[in-house]
């Protein structure tokens, strides 16, 4: 039988839903168990609130001052060392996953297996290649760790109506100095984060400025919705990098993505292709994005957006 | 000190691959081959840190068949002092480039290996990870903003929550990320000067790396597709259509 660890993503004390995604993948292999693993300097709040994601056995807790921050070259031997026992070590595949998960693999001498879309059995699994162009079966040897990368925008968040034993666990490791942290720049936002947003707005190119992304964020507000952009808005100023979505940035699925002066390069495509409706508007009839755009309409953001606004009251 | 670059060739970003329909694997016959172009931008990082004093040699790594070496010299002709070619004609898996790199760590000593954030044709973004794992040093991935003195390097790294600034000891692994530069395009002279530039081939059967591969690739299949759309004509239609489904 399975045993799952699942390692908690968490920031500022509070858990990052995306933990409860990959929860959501653990629970489809049908395990035996659940762990989830919180390493903080203080991962008691961020603790409770994992034992209450659904399915979960229980909470382990490592508390060590080197945990304050979530550096892979200081996580990772701790991970290691837990995963003795477990069948399968899951995180979720954001940067934090990115960065930790693959370190881990290599220390307990295994490849990952890296954005799992779809749990086949307890050691198959469905993942996207080429930008999401092409998707393939992978078996894992079946005498081997499972470590693997959950695409979180392919799973749901697992309800929060649990309660799991919390145990702290200690683990003799000895851990570098090596690494340091320096700080993090967050962009401010009272937005709903894009990768759990129902809703979100995207801008490109198209939308000409910085300024001009003003009328992508009022339109946004006035529907609630979270706020990306395509590639070219990032590069050419107008966002901040945090807000990309596409191959190399954001993977998300909301229910609704209305894609704004977006052309629609595979390597953004890749990045929503999983969204319930998608809407694009763009000047040029002839752009990729209106192939995978489930309604669209063809004409000047500046007229539309704000004929939208007034249209909903 | 050297810096070694991986540089992976992979199907070029602007081609619509196609999945063979029986299933094992994506058609690659005749379809246009480039560097990888997170590697293109970990090489225009290495040469930056040469021309700036930082470092003496550059060196391009790559893994893969004996035609590989044409792709190497593009990395000469960019501005590579010397490359390194480990030929196998097998696919290889992250774990395996890691621990080949592991070896050319072990024989090159270098002070900074740069590698692309991910490959987009296996799109796994390992690598990087798994090679600062094996080797006990530390990692920056997708790394937007590289400094290096003092025997330290401060990476500025492009993470969900915005910018995260981190120090390591070198030697380092740094893995790329879109922003971190704009690489330089090769010009005609260098491509001659690059001819005489020097490839050491290694077979990788004779490092020595344990190249087993315990995840394998069993079907293919090309994405589902979404259904056809419809166009509206005005703002108005597309409220009450959005509406019509529920979403407003």
């Amino acid at each position: 039988m399975s045993k799952i660890l699942v390692i908690a993503e968490h920031l500022g004390g509070k858990l990052n839903a995306a933990t409860a995604r990959a929860a959501s993948a653990a629970a489809a292999v049908k395990p035996e168990a659940i762990d989830v693993i919180v390493l903080s300097d203080a991962p008691d709040a961020i603790a409770a609130e994992a034992a209450k994601i659904d399915g979960v056995s229980k909470v382990l807790t490592v508390a060590r001052a080197e945990n304050a921050h979530a550096l892979a070259a200081i996580l990772a031997p701790q991970v290691a060392k837990a995963a003795a026992g477990y069948t399968h070590v899951f995180a979720p595949s954001t940067t934090f996953g990115k960065d930790l998960a693959p370190r881990v693999a290599a220390l307990l001498g295994v490849s990952q297996v890296s954005d799992v879309m779809t749990v086949e059995g307890p050691h198959s699994f469905k993942r996207p290649i080429y930008a999401g162009n092409a998707i393939v079966t992978v078996e894992v040897d079946a005498a081997s760790t499972v470590v693997a990368t959950i695409r979180t925008a392919s799973w749901p968040a697992a309800a929060s109506t649990g309660n799991a034993p919390v145990e702290a666990l200690a683990l003799d490791v000895a851990l570098p100095s090596h690494t340091r942290f320096v700080n993090l720049q967050q962009g401010k936002s009272d937005r709903p984060d894009l990768q759990g947003a129902a809703k979100v707005v995207s801008g490109g190119r198209g939308v000409g400025s910085k300024e001009n992304f003003e009328v992508i964020y009022r339109f946004a507000d006035k529907i609630g919705a979270g706020v990306g952009a395509s590639r070219a808005a990032v590069d050419a100023g107008y966002v901040p990098n945090e807000m990309q979505v596409g191959q190399t940035g954001k993977i998300i699925a909301p229910e609704l993505y209305i894609a704004v002066g977006i052309s629609g390069a595979i390597q953004h495509l890749t990045g929503i292709k999983d969204a319930g409706t998608i809407v694009a508007i763009n000047k040029d009839g002839e752009a990729p994005i209106f192939e995978i755009a489930d309604i669209g309409l063809v004409g000047d953001l500046f007229k539309i957006l704000p004929e939208l606004e007034a249209a909903l009251g | 000190m050297k810096i070694l670059v991986g540089y992976k060739r992979v199907v070029d970003y602007n081609v619509r691959i196609q999945v063979k329909p029986d299933g094992t694997g994506v058609v690659t016959d005749g379809v246009k081959l480039s560097a990888n172009p997170f590697d293109d931008i970990a090489l225009e990082e290495a040469l930056r840190l040469r021309e700036k004093g930082v470092a003496e040699e550059v060196i391009v790594v790559g893994i893969g068949p004996a035609d590989l070496t044409a792709h190497l010299r593009n990395g000469l002709a960019m501005g590579a002092n010397r490359a390194i070619h480990v030929q196998t004609a097998d696919a290889v898996s992250p774990l395996t480039a890691a621990r080949t790199f592991l070896k050319l760590v072990e024989t090159e000593q270098p002070g900074l290996v740069i590698l692309g954030k991910q490959a987009i044709d296996d799109d796994a973004n390992q690598t990087g990870q798994m090679l600062a794992a094996l080797w006990d040093r530390p990692q920056a991935t997708f790394a937007s903003k590289v400094e290096i003195a003092d025997g330290k390097a401060t990476v500025t790294r492009e993470v969900d929550a915005g910018l995260e600034t981190i120090e390591a000891d070198l030697p380092a692994v740094i893995t790329t990320d879109l922003r971190l530069n704009e690489p330089r395009f090769i010009k005609l002279p260098d491509i001659m000067k690059a001819k005489s530039k020097p490839i050491d081939v290694i077979e990788l059967g004779s490092l020595g790396v344990d190249a087993a591969d315990h995840i394998k690739t069993t079907h293919f299949a090309a994405p589902p597709k979404r259904s056809k759309g419809v166009m509206v004509n005005d703002a108005a239609e597309l409220v009450a259509a959005l509406k019509q489904k529920g979403l407003l």
